[in-house]
């Protein structure tokens, strides 16, 4: 499978001069995305962070094939993206499991698939079941392998999920707000999860969140979009040490970092709260 | 969780008086809770009842027996058609036009709504026109099914599956479309063909939903079953029925009636049996 090795080591995912317009959109209606250009490397841990109607979830769709863009292009892996494919896996917020499905078996999907369309050999199937099980061990879920998602936790689905998405080893691994429903202790425990399948399968990752900490947390860099139109606003580089732990949320360069992206998504959300006015309406209602 | 530590204030002593269990909830409450036990207690009331007045009023003699028999005289009468005349048979020939019709309607209805779940352009061309022919009550096809069948065993399957075909196409298309956009997109980014999805994902998922759609409609079924027997037929419960009004034998009405009723009921809870059988994820308990 292994493709002719370039020359010159190219970036995982390219994105050009990407524009996406829903169809139907009212007349004057800014762009859902206008100009976005991102270079994702190999083995990156990318994040996406951003007032909502930035576009962050719609540019993670179309790298994913799920959405077309409008103009611009899309580059996977020296090739152009024109649809859903297997190489880019993606994990999604939830409801995405099959409840008809063991464990075991929506980790298998994929390969239940290839199983419908290739001859395989024996050995081939084996070579699965040992990778769905290396992959089970890794989620911490062998105990359950047998039981059905409607028996897990909304956490324990996720991991099923994020397994289930690296069953076919896929060159990028997209992620859309895949921890938003979980409270925040068991996304606290996910992160590290990730982190540390992010070191052992050395996937390219692009993640999308509209929790500014997890963003920083997670990626190596941090892309800020703005809404209206959709667009880039800056990339921050993530001045963290590679292995990350808990307890670098409290240091400086996290809480610099974190209040400088807020600053700039309480503006671009026009939902900054005007303390001061507050106060006046509130003094005035007293004085009524 | 951590069942070695100590609960929190272990120093706290009850009460010594403080021995009275929580109150426990009415089951009286807005969407409360039943045990098992007082569920088929509430059931049971809810099926005697009904017959215990039924009871009562005819042994009081306020209504004439030709109009109203009471159970006694139904249930006797259930047993001399059972002995005597031929309510097996009766009871056969209808069994079999329900299941003919329904399973003729269920081939072609599943296949159908599958589509038009799954793909626009299906939705577009066919679901419409559906939806028209939805809205024409069965009945009034029966005239123009005895033209074309006459009063053959035909006849009565084409009129089950009018009543049933075109709901159950809507409704089965509804199940597919109601399957989790996640889960569709999860195996397109799994690289599923279109083919795969629909099998192995649409299919799959709709499945459970789907089962209780031919519940459903299987009860429809019995309507139009009887609609039929009653007009366009010379055997069967419908025809039974209709036969003991020609001949005022309210009891063979009453116990046509219940009948049907009960083979519904039986239907009904095999289809649930299959259900549980079928797809156990979804009966786990949390």
């Amino acid at each position: 499978m292994q493709s002719i090795a370039p020359q010159v080591p190219s970036p995982k995912a390219e994105i050009r001069r990407l524009g996406k317009v829903f169809s139907g959109a009212a007349a004057g209606t800014p762009a859902a995305l206008q100009d976005i250009d991102l270079s994702i490397e190999d083995n990156e841990f990318i994040t996406l962070v951003g007032a909502s109607g930035c576009g962050k979830s719609t540019l993670l769709r179309i790298l994913a094939g799920l959405e077309h863009h409008t103009s611009g292009e899309v580059i996977c892996n020296g090739r152009p993206v024109s649809g859903p494919g297997a190489e880019r896996a993606m994990v999604f917020q939830h409801y995405s499991l099959y409840p008809w499905l063991t464990v075991m078996e929506n980790i298998k999907f994929s390969r239940t698939l290839q199983v419908n369309r290739e001859n395989l050999t024996s050995s081939d199937v084996e070579a699965a079941s040992g990778r769905a099980e290396a992959l089970l061990n890794l989620i911490g879920l062998a105990k359950v392998a047998k039981s059905y998602p409607s028996q897990l936790s909304g956490g324990m689905q996720q991991r099923v999920a994020i397994a289930r998405a690296l069953m076919g080893r896929p060159q990028v691994l997209l992620m859309d707000e895949p921890f938003g429903a979980l409270d925040a202790q068991t996304r606290e425990v996910m992160h590290d999860l990730i982190l540390h399948i992010h070191r052992i399968e050395k996937t390219t990752i692009v993640f999308v969140t509209h929790d500014v900490d997890e963003a920083i947390y997670l990626g190596q860099r941090v892309v800020l979009m703005e809404p209206r139109p959709g667009r880039i606003h800056s990339i921050y580089p993530v001045p963290l040490p590679a292995r990350r732990q808990q307890d670098m949320k409290h240091g400086a360069p996290f809480r610099e970092l974190k209040a400088e992206i807020l600053k700039h998504i309480r503006e671009s959300s026009g939902m900054a709260t005007d303390l001061d006015l507050l106060e006046r309406i509130s003094q005035q209602g007293q004085s009524l | 969780m951590s069942a070695t530590a100590p609960p929190m204030g272990s120093n706290f002593t009850p009460h010594a008086g403080a021995a009275k269990p929580p109150p426990t909830p009415s089951i009286w409450a807005i969407a409360g809770r039943l045990s098992r036990t007082q569920y088929w207690a509430f059931a049971a009331l809810g099926l005697i009842l009904p017959f215990a007045v039924w009871a009562l009023l005819s042994a009081s003699g306020w209504i004439d027996p030709v109009f109203m028999p009471g159970p006694g005289s139904v249930f006797a009468r259930l047993g001399t058609w059972l002995m005597e005349d031929d309510l097996i048979a009766d009871t056969g020939i209808s069994v079999y036009r329900v299941l003919a019709g329904f399973a003729l309607s269920a081939a072609f209805a599943l296949p159908i709504g599958l589509l038009i779940g799954a793909f626009r352009p299906v939705e577009a061309l066919l679901e419409p026109l559906t939806d028209f022919i939805r809205y024409m009550p069965a009945v009034a096809f029966i005239p123009l099914v005895m033209l074309w069948f006459g009063i053959e065993e035909s006849a009565k399957i084409a009129i089950i599956f009018i009543g049933t075909f075109f709901q159950m196409v809507l409704m089965v298309a509804e199940n597919v479309r109601l399957v989790p956009t996640a889960q569709i997109e999860a195996a397109q980014t799994m690289g599923a063909t279109r083919d795969e999805i629909v099998r192995l994902v649409l299919l799959q998922s709709a499945k459970p939903a789907i089962l209780d759609t031919l519940r459903i409609t299987m009860g429809w079924a019995w309507t139009y079953l009887v609609v039929a027997e009653l007009v366009a037929s010379n055997s069967g419960l419908g025809y039974a029925i209709l036969k003991a009004q020609r001949f005022l034998k309210t009891d063979t009405i009453f116990g046509g009636i219940i009948l049907i009723g009960v083979i519904g009921l039986l239907m009904d809870q095999a289809f649930r049996w299959l259900h549980r059988r079928a797809f156990p994820y979804m009966h786990f308990k949390r």
